[in-house]
């Protein structure tokens, strides 16, 4: 019974990425599996674009002008992306109640392909409801007016963004002892980064004290770059007293490296301490 | 008791040790004040089925995640297929395949997934993995669900599927903890029997449970442990001739009945019946089985004891305390 010889041989950083791979497949796989996950993934940032286009759109009058519509769209995109996170750490968390995670764990396999692997599927989660969002945002009256490639920058943004925001995910179902748990963490600190943002209301109508965290969090940076390569109004955004707010796009892109220089080493501590029960 | 165990001087960390099966020596665990492996000794040899035998806390899936290198004892040594769990985990990593009492798998992903995905990070090829997963999908008849989620399984399918993931990459050397708990008595039959075919190719295997009687079927050495430590060890039949075999179970109506019960159990010839004035029972072992039975009646009734309840039954996990350690299972 000794299939030993038929064992794969190369470099440890070759199998490593080999493993990455593999766990990648597995969590494109699962994606198929969860229409439901996905569905829901879809339903809010659907519900949303409409809400904000048809009923809010009309009563509020966009500050610095320009349709409402074409401002709320790429708020709605960020916002939907920051939320995947928190859907990310719960699905880990629940593989690592089931045991899963020690099955991996006993493997010679390079541990850090489960992290790897899930974030990496997650993104093409993020890719799938990106698409989808963009096709409601069309239907609505939405436009990206800059040409292709800043079009595609636009997009790829967002998808950076969303990789860093799975990373966090990652750290944080590899963190917590339930799905549960990790749903509510998540949303804890999901929700204050998605709204006190100038996703849905311009920075310069919140209080002095607030106006400073709006302008710093990644969330803005994230909103206002895009819209700028879109060619969406900015509602007021350029705002020269904070620098993420006159330099969207750097900010942006500093601000998702960083969370994933930050958080990739962060889920890999948590998963060689993570234990399941 | 003789372990086998090779000391290796620290200079040759990595070479392989003589000695082929699983190897436990002085291993403790504490959580927090509480030892769940307090100084544990153990001895599988190669190709042999031990049956790690012990109630509910006694250590068992401890002693397991630790041979499977998910965690690190405190003290003590442990060596599986000769290689030290802590000093070369890579190394047993690459040798066991580890099923448990909570199944595994991927539930979104079919058996045949599971099988593929298992067997390339165990770093076995792509086509070694495929001809090796439809090799077990035929051996442990999962054929007609192959290509179903795992999570529309029943549980009897679902501990197969992860039996036939843990034997993926062909281990020299399998842990099964709980392999049968919570399982209904036909999947329980259904797993016994793939067990079956494990033992009879020498697979090097060690199996907890908490019924003796299914240490019974497929170990060749059983070894039972309490509060994480080792209190006996035997073949199968050496435990059962300790324990007794069969045991009776005598219920009287009258409290004042039971020194008459007891002389009668002892005049038809079971060795030392305890009482117990409590439940107003009676225990005893019965030499011989339910031949005895007919001696046994006509004697409590020649001594008029009024009979509530009398049953035979095979010897259960708390009959092994007893006879082991003199006292029930305090748990």
């Amino acid at each position: 019974m000794t299939v030993t010889e038929t064992r794969v041989a190369g470099s440890g950083f070759v199998l490593a990425l080999r493993d990455c791979a593999v766990m990648t497949r597995r969590g494109m796989l699962r994606l198929g599996r969860v229409p439901d996950e996905l569905a829901f993934n879809l339903v809010q940032p659907i519900l949303f674009v409409l809400l904000f286009s048809y009923v809010f759109g009309g009563a509020i009058p966009l500050p610095g002008g320009g349709p409402f519509r074409e401002y709320v769209v790429v708020a709605v995109f960020a916002h939907s992306l920051a939320f995947m996170g928190v859907g990310t750490g719960t699905g880990l968390a629940v593989d690592m109640s089931r045991g899963l995670i020690d099955r991996f764990r006993a493997l010679p396999m390079a541990h850090v392909a489960v992290p790897v692997g899930r974030a990496n599927a997650e993104l093409l989660r993020a890719l799938l409801v990106t698409g989808v969002l963009a096709i409601v945002g069309l239907l609505v009256g939405w436009r990206a007016h800059l040409g292709l490639l800043s079009t595609l920058a636009g997009f790829g943004l967002l998808l950076l963004f969303a990789y860093a925001m799975a990373w966090v995910g990652v750290t944080i179902g590899l963190s917590v002892r339930n799905p549960e748990v990790a749903g509510t963490a998540g949303l804890l600190w999901v929700l204050p980064l998605g709204f006190v943002s100038n996703g849905f209301v311009p920075i310069s109508s919140m209080p002095e004290w607030l106006q400073p965290v709006a302008a710093w969090n990644p969330v803005t940076a994230v909103v206002t770059a895009t819209r700028t390569l879109f060619g969406n109004p900015l509602g007021l955004a350029a705002d020269p007293r904070f620098w993420p707010l006159a330099h969207p796009v750097q900010a942006a892109v500093i601000w998702s490296l960083g969370l994933i220089a930050v958080f990739v080493p962060l889920a890999l501590l948590a998963f060689r301490s993570a234990r399941s029960r | 008791m003789n372990l086998g165990v090779t000391n290796s001087s620290p200079g040759l960390h990595r070479e392989r040790e003589t000695h082929g099966g699983i190897q436990v020596e002085g291993l403790t665990k504490r959580y927090g004040g509480v030892h769940a492996l307090d100084g544990l000794d153990l001895n599988a040899p190669e190709g042999q089925v031990l049956g790690l035998l012990g109630p509910n806390g006694a250590g068992k899936s401890t002693l397991v995640r630790i041979l499977a290198t998910l965690l690190k004892p405190d003290s003590g040594r442990a060596s599986v297929c000769g290689f030290d769990v802590i000093r070369d985990p890579q190394a047993v990593r690459r040798s066991v395949g580890v099923a448990g009492q909570y199944a595994a798998v991927d539930e979104y992903l079919t058996a045949r997934e599971n099988l593929n995905i298992f067997g390339q990070l165990a770093r076995m090829g792509k086509r070694a993995a495929r001809s090796r997963a439809e090799e077990l999908i035929e051996r442990f008849d999962l054929g007609h669900a192959a290509d179903r989620p795992a999570r529309t399984y029943s549980g009897g399918m679902r501990r197969r599927l992860d039996l036939a993931v843990a034997l993926i990459a062909g281990p020299r050397c399998l842990f099964l903890d709980e392999p049968t708990t919570g399982l209904d008595p036909r999947a329980r039959v259904e797993v016994w029997a793939v067990l079956g075919d494990l033992v009879r190719q020498g697979t090097t295997a060690l199996v907890t449970t908490q019924y003796l009687e299914e240490a019974d079927q497929f170990a060749d050495l059983i070894t039972v442990i309490d509060h994480g430590r080792e209190i006996a060890t035997g073949k199968p039949a050496e435990l059962k001739d300790r324990v007794g075999g069969d045991h009776l179970d005598l219920a009287v109506r009258r409290a004042a009945d039971l020194p008459a019960a007891v002389s009668a159990l002892a005049a038809a010839g079971l060795p030392d019946p305890k009482p117990d004035p409590g439940t107003l029972c009676v225990t005893a072992v019965l030499p011989g089985g339910t031949s005895r039975m007919a001696e046994v009646l006509r004697k409590l009734d020649g001594a008029g004891v009024e009979v509530a309840d009398i049953t035979v039954r095979r010897p259960t996990l708390d009959d092994v305390f007893f006879a082991l350690t003199g006292k029930a299972d305090d748990r």
